[in-house]
């Protein structure tokens, strides 16, 4: 197209602007909160005070790596049994496990709560058949197992998703030259399921690193660096000790972008989504 | 042996899955107040939720906000994906798509949290007594639906035949005309698919919401995670008992219909 009219021109606009605005000025601001005070003078105060929060860091990172891997490791074979389906049964499995993706996920973290109470379903069922209860929620436990069952949709769509575009003759090829199945999984499947390894395991640590819903409402005390964020902001005011913790988070997420980026061998600039 | 394990697997997974939806309905037809024993089937949780006028109000908040939202970020989205399409300049192509990506890529408590501090900061200059209120929010939700909207476009985009507006100028419409006769049908496909996952984005959206609405407009999601009595009332349990049952038909349906439309085109084929 030699000329461009008008209309192409001016179309972007409203978005330009609109990103502009609510997407960059936004994370200038952060910037502004995090190095200043109440009252707007400059200070290196807020990023001092991250150090008392190194401890709830580490542990939010914990937890979410530990989910993370899970997720994975369940999503993996999963997945794969899937993609091994008939097409219409496997057509089914994905609407299936899309479903509770269309929940909501606070009511289903209640719904676990109830299954996992003092006085919940596990325990009612264990005293009706006379077995002690189980202490079950307010443990690490139960906030990894709330990140893993929030967050499986997210590892087991992508992974499928590059899985079932496997081409079965690179599998035919692969035992016509003499491999096993495990050689199969390790030479040819697994290669070529990285990109989808590599978009669910960000689609599941990033929320979880960053949660506060799922350890307030299945974790008793247990503080995750969402959880100090969110106290900041909402019940002390304070913006710009949560302004410097959102920064810490972002750069946490940079870096392990960055990461996952150089273990996936760098292809393409998009998120595979 | 191996396909029984597997099955197997994924029956348990799929158990998992279903646990918490599975005790969701069942609860909800609970004669009692009660959310762990069950006392006797009853409807009344189900009368109680639409005699509840705080419910329906929150309930009548999260679909305006919705399709608000998603309808604006619908426009200015496919606006910016033919705009992003047609781009000449490689650097400046980059540094959109770069910043498109961000709300993608960041929490979204940062997401929420940035953007409350932009219009915290605004409201101090002008001397807003209230900064947060449903104008903020609708700019949070069009925001985080913006980015979604331009990656279903996109491809879609890509994939149309550049020479089919020049053929339609070539036999004399404007540009305009050729842009609505053509190049619009034949990325309707992507619009519609931005369009719906705006509006379910939306719907479920809480973290964001949490730190950009002001206390006068509460959404569903937010309505939730403000109940503090610990045992959830099985009345929202029935709300999500009827939400789940609308999703599972929505699903079935466009599942049947794109079953239908396969075997079509096989026929065809």
């Amino acid at each position: 197209m030699k000329k461009r009219s008008l209309l192409q021109r001016l179309i972007g606009a409203p978005y330009v602007l609109w990103a502009a605005i609510f997407i960059v000025v936004p994370l200038f601001i952060v910037l502004y909160y995090s190095f200043t005070d109440a009252d707007g003078t400059f200070t290196f105060a807020n990023i001092r005070e991250l150090g008392d929060y190194k401890e709830i860091l580490w542990i939010s990172i914990e937890y979410s790596v530990i989910a993370t891997v899970i997720t994975l490791i369940v999503s993996y074979p999963f997945a794969y049994v899937m993609s091994r389906k008939r097409e219409h049964t496997q057509r089914i499995m994905m609407l299936l496990v899309m479903v509770p993706m269309w929940m909501n996920l606070l009511i289903l973290t209640y719904s676990w709560m109830n299954i996992l109470e003092k006085n919940g379903l596990i325990n009612t069922l264990l005293g009706m058949v006379h077995l002690p209860p189980l202490k079950l929620i307010e443990t690490p436990g139960a906030v990894i197992f709330g990140m893993i069952y929030n967050y499986i949709p997210y590892m087991v769509l992508p992974i499928y998703s590059v899985m079932s575009k496997i081409d079965p003759s690179l599998l035919e090829a692969a035992e016509d030259l003499g491999s096993g199945s495990l050689s199969k999984l390790r030479r040819v499947i697994l290669p070529l399921s990285v990109p989808g390894v590599v978009s669910g395991v960000t689609m599941v640590f990033v929320p979880s690193v960053s949660t506060f819903y799922i350890s307030q409402k299945l974790g008793g005390k247990i503080t995750l660096i969402g959880d100090v964020i969110e106290r900041q902001i909402q019940a002390q005011n304070n913006y710009n000790l949560g302004a410097a913790l959102s920064l810490v988070l972002m750069v946490l997420i940079v870096i392990s972008m960055a990461l996952m980026k150089k273990f996936a061998g760098d292809d393409g600039d998009n998120l595979y989504i | 042996m191996k396909k029984a394990i597997g099955n197997i697997f994924v029956g348990l997974m799929y158990f998992l899955l279903y646990v918490p939806l599975a005790v969701m309905v069942f609860f909800s037809f609970n004669s009692a107040r009660s959310t762990s024993v069950f006392k006797g089937f009853s409807l009344k949780w189900y009368a109680e939720l639409f005699s509840s006028s705080t419910t329906m109000t929150v309930l009548r908040n999260t679909l305006v906000l919705a399709v608000l939202s998603a309808v604006i970020a619908t426009v200015v989205g496919t606006a910016a994906a033919i705009y992003i399409y047609y781009l000449r300049s490689p650097a400046w192509k980059s540094s959109i798509n770069l910043v498109t990506n961000i709300p993608m890529m960041n929490p979204d408590i940062v997401t929420g949290v940035s953007l409350m501090l932009l219009f915290v900061f605004v409201g101090r200059l002008i001397g807003a007594a209230n900064s947060l209120n449903f104008g903020t929010l609708l700019i949070a939700h069009i925001t985080f639906n913006l980015p979604y909207v331009i990656l279903n476009v996109l491809p879609k985009l890509n994939q149309t035949d550049p020479h089919l507006a020049e053929a339609a100028q070539d036999l004399g419409s404007t540009p305009t005309q050729a842009f609505f006769k053509v190049v619009l049908p034949s990325i309707m496909p992507g619009v519609t698919s931005g369009l719906l996952m705006a509006f379910t984005l939306s719907l479920d959206d809480f973290v964001i919401s949490y730190y950009t609405t002001g206390s006068s407009y509460q959404t569903l999601p937010l309505y939730i995670f403000n109940i503090v009595k610990k045992p959830v009332k099985p009345d929202l349990y029935a709300l999500f008992t009827l939400i789940f049952t609308t999703v599972l038909v929505f699903l079935l349906i466009s599942n049947i219909m794109q079953m239908r439309s396969d075997k079509k085109n096989r026929e065809k084929n």
